[in-house]
């Protein structure tokens, strides 16, 4: 049977470790290749690094980083942020991503998409959406959660996975860093519209949260949380062995 | 020697770096000299059939690589790699594979439930149905990462099964001629044992 994946997320910037609260005020944490190592040797699934770097010397520190995890940590590799062409997908698959993750890219260049997927399969693109309600619907933002694009969540989504996407981080700004558990509801609009895997971010405060998730949304196929793991708030090992125990799918 | 076979399809840089980190010499060519030097071969790829067969095809690397694997020099297949190995596809229409592995490969979604995804993508437990030197430093049950839509089917060659809501060929073996539908470059340590299981093997 296909296991649950629990997901680090390294957000580098610089060729450090960072997270944000409701993605600001950012604080360093430490260094990607030793916290990947880390991961990797206990229990995570797959490790996801978004650059939010906006220089290209934080863009080659960046790749350059991205090698030395490859090159030492066989697991699967997603990159992130700063996905704007189908250049920057060759960049980063060629330091060793197995997938990778369009957000603004994608909101920019609707085409990137259908584009990426046709040159490089369906499994490789994934979707990462930033969303928060606005008067009670669910909005696409950009620009790291800053500017509300208009566009309403679910349909933008079911449009992305038409054009190829083969999977969807759906992060709600709603619940990201408050750690009070992810955001279900919204999760499960995405999971009853779309049929490639959902990935749940924003929110993991505890290990309970995960339970909730994968209990609750049987659809859905991984937790991806950050600071909680770098903080060693919650520990890999210990949350699969309790959803184990609860009868979720886990690779020990 | 090892030699990682270098066709233009799929990413060789993880594959390589594994090797690297198990200290397996390697060398990434098409050069057939090179690959008859070589002690063993690992066939990768990703991607679609029919155009990985013709890339395959083009200067003849199917039959040169049909050729070491009859004179008995140790191929492994990788993902689409493995899926070569075996008669056809029925990927895009139906194309003819090195025959080395009895069996088609078929679309997953002949045999799993509507309500499973496809690809089948992720981490999932292998079923031992034979015994394989590939196992040596692995057990039943250990987990390994997939990314399919196509599977191996009617295929008498079968040494391991994961379960998607059917039991799909995982891993497959004749003689001297192996292959993995999953990735152990991707497989953490259980993949790096079954790689340094196939490099370590006695032609």
């Amino acid at each position: 049977m296909i296991t649950k994946r629990i997901i680090p997320c390294l957000d580098v910037k610089n060729g450090r470790v960072v997270k944000g609260v409701n993605f600001e005020g950012l604080s360093d944490v430490s260094s990607p290749v030793e916290l990947a190592r880390y991961y990797s040797q206990n229990g995570a699934d797959e490790l996801v690094f978004y650059d939010i770097t906006a220089s290209a010397e934080g863009r080659r520190l960046f790749t350059d980083i991205l090698t030395e995890v490859a090159k030492t940590i066989f697991i699967p590799l997603t990159v992130g942020g700063g996905i704007n062409t189908l250049d920057d997908f060759d960049r980063v698959l060629k330091c060793g991503a197995d997938k990778v993750s369009v957000n603004s890219g994608a909101i920019r260049n609707p085409q990137l998409v259908s584009q990426a997927a046709k040159r490089y399969g369906d499994q490789c693109v994934v979707l990462s959406v930033d969303i928060k309600r606005v008067d009670g619907v669910f909005r696409v933002f950009s620009k790291g959660g800053r500017e509300n694009t208009g566009m309403e969540a679910i349909e933008w989504i079911r449009r992305c996975v038409s054009e190829g996407a083969g999977e969807v981080v759906v992060n709600s700004i709603d619940t990201d860093g408050v750690k009070g558990g992810f955001d279900l509801e919204m999760l499960s609009a995405v999971c009853d519209a779309v049929s490639v895997p959902v990935i749940a971010s924003g929110g993991a405060g505890k290990i309970d949260d995960f339970t909730k998730l994968f209990k609750a949304l049987p659809k859905v196929d991984a937790g991806l949380a950050a600071s909680i793991f770098h903080f060693g708030e919650v520990e890999i090992k210990e949350l699969k062995k309790v959803l184990r125990e609860n009868g979720i799918p886990m690779r020990i | 020697m090892v030699a990682i076979v270098d066709y233009g399809v799929g990413n060789l840089f993880s594959l390589k770096s594994s090797l690297d980190f198990l200290k397996v010499e390697t060398v990434v060519t098409k050069d057939k000299a090179v690959l008859e030097n070589a002690d063993k071969i690992i066939l990768p790829g990703v991607g679609a059939f029919p155009d990985a067969a013709k890339k395959l095809g083009a200067d003849g690397l199917d039959k040169f690589i049909i050729g070491q694997a009859k004179e008995g020099k140790a191929l492994l297949g990788i993902c689409l790699g493995m899926q070569l190995l075996l008669e056809k596809s029925y990927e895009y229409g139906e194309h003819k594979g090195l025959g080395l592995i009895s069996g088609e490969i078929r679309p997953i979604s002949d045999v799993i439930p509507n309500d499973l995804k496809i690809p089948h993508i992720g981490w999932n437990a292998l079923d031992f149905t034979k015994q394989s030197p590939l196992f040596k430093y692995i057990k039943n049950g250990d987990h390994v990462y997939f990314v399919h839509s196509f599977y191996a089917a009617n295929c008498d060659d079968v040494i391991a099964t994961s379960e998607y809501g059917a039991p799909l060929t995982a891993a497959v073996a004749r003689g001297n001629v192996f292959g993995c539908q999953f990735h152990p470059e991707k497989s953490g340590d259980v993949g790096l044992n079954i790689l340094r299981a196939f490099c370590e093997k006695e032609n």
